[in-house]
């Protein structure tokens, strides 16, 4: 499992790999929580490559419900239908009425693709969004792996897909949610690991400048920000100054490019006032 | 974000999977009105998730998740039987007989390969699931009955495995995870599972320096509490409104009862996801098509629905400690008229945590102030917010009163405990609330800056931070209550 998670380029480590395995033995989601850009996300897609599966996925936010979610009917193409029966003289109502909502006016949304979808992957994205109304839905989604539309009946995966919960954990999700799930905290990872992320993804670059962007990073994770900076945006800062023609950095470079790592004005200011020169010598990069 | 991107990537990519002569809908063409019966075929999960196998797993045998089917890493090691045996084992069968029952008859726990010693194995498991509890994580049964599923797929013995197998079914959220921690140790011993360690959470994040400036600004910037012109026109209600309550003499203080009492406290509203029948709003396809087959295709109107809309609880927290006590009194009855709507709790906080819900629900101002005196023990004594707070959370907050509510809670700051623990459990707060509400009567003052070791730990966490001094300042709380954009706070860390 590991090792076709690493072709993805996705590199996980013992818990992950743990939390995937079980995912697909036990058929139990994965919940995912931790800081912005630590590869909840990413985990998701990786699976779905690793597994030569698509990948289906839900954004979740505020007020989302079941027709966004899981299906809704084609109203347009209904009252075409409509018209074109009335055309053809057709009056009988039971008839035209079971014509109406048939499978092909059913629009599939994320849910119901995945259930109709064999094998996929699911990824229910930053599930924090939705409201209180929805995990209870999804609660049940997940836990029958069936869908009962009651104009059509009765859907059940027979392999239920591989699903993929992640959470910034801007409101507490619902216990109950949770417990049906594998629970997975992302922390953000190590140097060595963060390293071997940034040669995996951008294998361009040179040793030097991806060791000493991680250097950096692991540096002002490690101060008090507003946002710590993910992996993400180590990339994006390798990626920026290999762009820019780098094959290393200095400290007035770093400076210099800071808003690729860091989002808020209070952050990057705190940052100008650190020694970027001292971290990097002190780890003789 | 490769490969994940947003709507268009993934909708087409279905074709690769198999969507055709697996899932029958089971259509029940009989069934005219449109409403399918419960079909009564529904398989447990444990049923469905047992005996396939998922795509990945073609090949029989136990491959280890990292990758190598059965060699043993050396640094983890076969960890001999003893070790894992644990030294929290349980009476087997004392321990609550739905997770270990659930678990064995016929399904592989009990496979023949771990005769007794699968038992004794088994008891270890439990023992630590309920060390678990003990410490406060919630083991529960459910969780305890995936715990020992995921045991017996993973390799049996191997300390790193059962340390995540266990990681990751019985705990539910990172504040778990640092007791896990300690209670593998207690139970499996010392050594750190094959080099992984969890992190202590993050420090809480203490800005002072950032917010200090700023912050005494708000008070002037709040246009809309200038001082009442001493015109003769004002009426004495009209300055009242504006008065600090510290300083009312007898007579106005009467007279702030009477004005209290015509308050009223909704919660902001919010959308629900069902939906009502409306005169604007979407059209609602479903009632229209119907209208259009009982009229036999004849046009007709288009039906519209839109969301229902609801008022979200709202929780007030009363700080009836020694420094609030000039104000208790006031926020006590403003809350009595607040609790007069049916989705507002009343607790109020000092050294105790008290529910005062009922109490206030004598219509009767006068006898719910006095059964309120009754039932709370600790007026006019310290302050621990943070303990209290904590308290909250686990009795009431997280099961579910605090969730997607309006916290409003009434305190000038003043901690006599750990401001730190303040600061977390805010922080837990605002996780689980809609908004949170910080109304702090001493606002008003001349140059206030909340210094307050216990204000300044909790403003990170809070979305409006209002004054709370005067009947017009009241009138403010209830508005942002409402959902009436506040002032905005200095320094609150909302993304
Ligand atoms: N373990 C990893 N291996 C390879 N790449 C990774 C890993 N972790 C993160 N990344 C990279 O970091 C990027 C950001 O990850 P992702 O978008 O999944 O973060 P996230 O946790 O979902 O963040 P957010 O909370 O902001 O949605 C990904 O595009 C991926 O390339
Ligand atoms: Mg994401």
């Amino acid at each position: 499992m590991r090792a076709r998670l690493e072709e993805t380029g996705y590199l996980v480590d013992d818990g992950l790999a743990t939390a995937c395995f079980l995912a697909l033995r036990l058929h139990r989601p994965i919940f995912c929580e931790g800081d912005a850009g630590v590869g909840k996300t990413a985990l998701a897609s990786a699976l779905a490559g690793a597994l030569d599966a698509p990948l289906i996925r839900l954004q979740c936010h505020e007020g989302i419900d079941a027709s966004q979610a899981l299906y809704d009917w084609d109203f347009p193409r209904q009252l075409l239908h409509l018209r074109a029966a009335e055309a053809t003289g057709v009056k009988d109502a039971d008839r035209l009425e079971g014509e109406l909502y048939d499978r092909r006016f059913l629009v599939s949304r994320p849910l119901l693709k995945a259930l109709e979808t064999q094998p996929s992957v699911l990824l229910v994205d930053e599930i924090d969004r939705a409201d209180d109304e929805f995990e209870a839905f999804l609660l049940e989604l997940l836990s029958e792996f069936s869908v009962t539309i009651p104009e059509l009946g009765t859907l059940r995966a027979e392999v239920p897909p591989v699903v993929v919960l992640t959470s910034n954990r801007t409101r507490e999700v619902h216990d109950a949610l949770k417990r049906r799930c594998l629970y997975h905290w992302f922390d953000h990872p190590g140097f060595a690991r963060e390293l071997a992320i940034v040669r995996r993804r951008l294998p361009a670059v040179s040793a030097r400048l991806a060791e000493q962007v991680t250097t950096l990073v692991q540096a002002l994770r490690s101060q008090d920000l507003l946002k710590p900076p993910g992996v993400a945006e180590t990339i994006d800062w390798a990626r920026a100054l290999d762009a820019l023609g780098a094959n290393e950095v200095d400290a007035e470079l770093a400076v210099a490019t800071l808003g690729s790592v860091l989002k808020y004005r209070e952050d990057t200011e705190r940052a100008r006032g650190l020694d970027l020169a001292a971290v990097l010598a002190a780890r003789g990069a | 974000m490769s490969g994940v991107g947003g709507g268009a990537g993934w909708a087409e990519s279905g074709g690769r999977g198999r969507t055709d002569g697996w899932g029958a809908w089971d259509r029940r063409s009989d069934e005219r009105d449109g409403r399918a019966r419960q079909t009564g075929r529904h398989e447990s999960p444990s049923r469905q998730t047992d005996g396939r196998t998922p795509p990945a797993r073609q090949a029989g045998g136990r491959e280890a998740p990292n990758g190598h089917a059965e060699r043993r890493e050396p640094e983890t090691g076969r960890a001999p039987a003893a070790d894992v045996r644990g030294r929290c084992v349980d009476v087997p069968g004392r321990e609550g007989g739905t997770a270990h029952g659930g678990a064995s008859p016929g399904g592989p726990v009990a496979a023949p390969a771990r005769p007794a010693a699968g038992a004794r194995a088994d008891a270890a498991l439990l023992g630590f699931a309920r060390a678990l509890r003990a410490a406060g994580v919630d083991a529960s049964a459910e969780r305890v009955h995936a715990f020992l599923r995921a045991v017996d797929v993973l390799r049996t013995g191997v300390r790193a495995d059962v340390y995540w197998a266990g990681r990751l079914t019985l705990c539910g959220g990172r504040d778990d995870l640092e007791r896990y921690e300690r209670v593998f140790a207690a139970c499996f011993g010392d050594a750190a599972p094959a080099g992984r360690t969890v992190t202590a959470p993050r420090p809480p994040r203490l800005r002072l320096v950032a917010r200090e400036g700023p912050v005494p600004r708000t008070v002037a910037r709040n246009g809309e509490r200038p001082l009442p012109p001493a015109a003769a026109l004002a009426s004495s209600a009209e300055v009242l409104r504006h008065r600090d309550v510290a300083g009312l003499d007898a007579a106005e203080r009467d007279q702030l009862r009477r004005l209290l009492a015509a308050f009223a406290l909704r919660g902001e509203v919010r959308r629900t996801a069902r939906r009502r029948p409306a005169r604007r709003g979407e059209v609602d396809p479903h009632r229209t098509v119907r209208e259009l087959l009982q009229r036999g295709g004849e046009p007709a109107r288009l039906l519209r629905h839109t969301r229902a809309d609801r008022p979200r609880r709202v929780v007030v927290l009363v700080d009836v400690s020694g420094s609030m006590a000039p104000y208790a009194d006031a926020l006590l009855r403003f809350a009595h008229a607040a609790a007069r709507g049916s989705r507002t709790e009343v607790f109020t906080v000092g050294t105790r945590l008290t529910r005062v819900t009922r109490e206030l629900s004598h219509r009767d101002v006068d006898l719910a102030m006095a059964a309120l005196a009754a039932a709370v023990p600790d007026w006019r004594g310290g302050t621990r917010l943070g303990e209290l707070l904590r308290e909250f959370l686990d009795r009431w907050g997280q099961r579910g009163m605090a969730r997607g509510a309006v916290v409003v809670m009434l305190s000038d700051g003043w901690e006599r405990g750990d401001p730190e623990l303040l600061g977390a459990q805010m922080r837990r707060l605002h996780r689980l609330a809609h908004r949170v509400i910080w109304a702090n009567p001493r606002k008003a003052r001349p140059g206030y800056a909340p210094l307050a070791a216990g204000m300044a730990a909790a403003l990170p966490s809070v979305d409006a931070f209002v004054e709370g001094h005067s009947l017009a300042a009241l009138e403010r709380l209830a508005a942002v209550v409402r959902g009436a954009a506040p002032a905005p706070v200095e320094g609150a860390d909302r993304a």
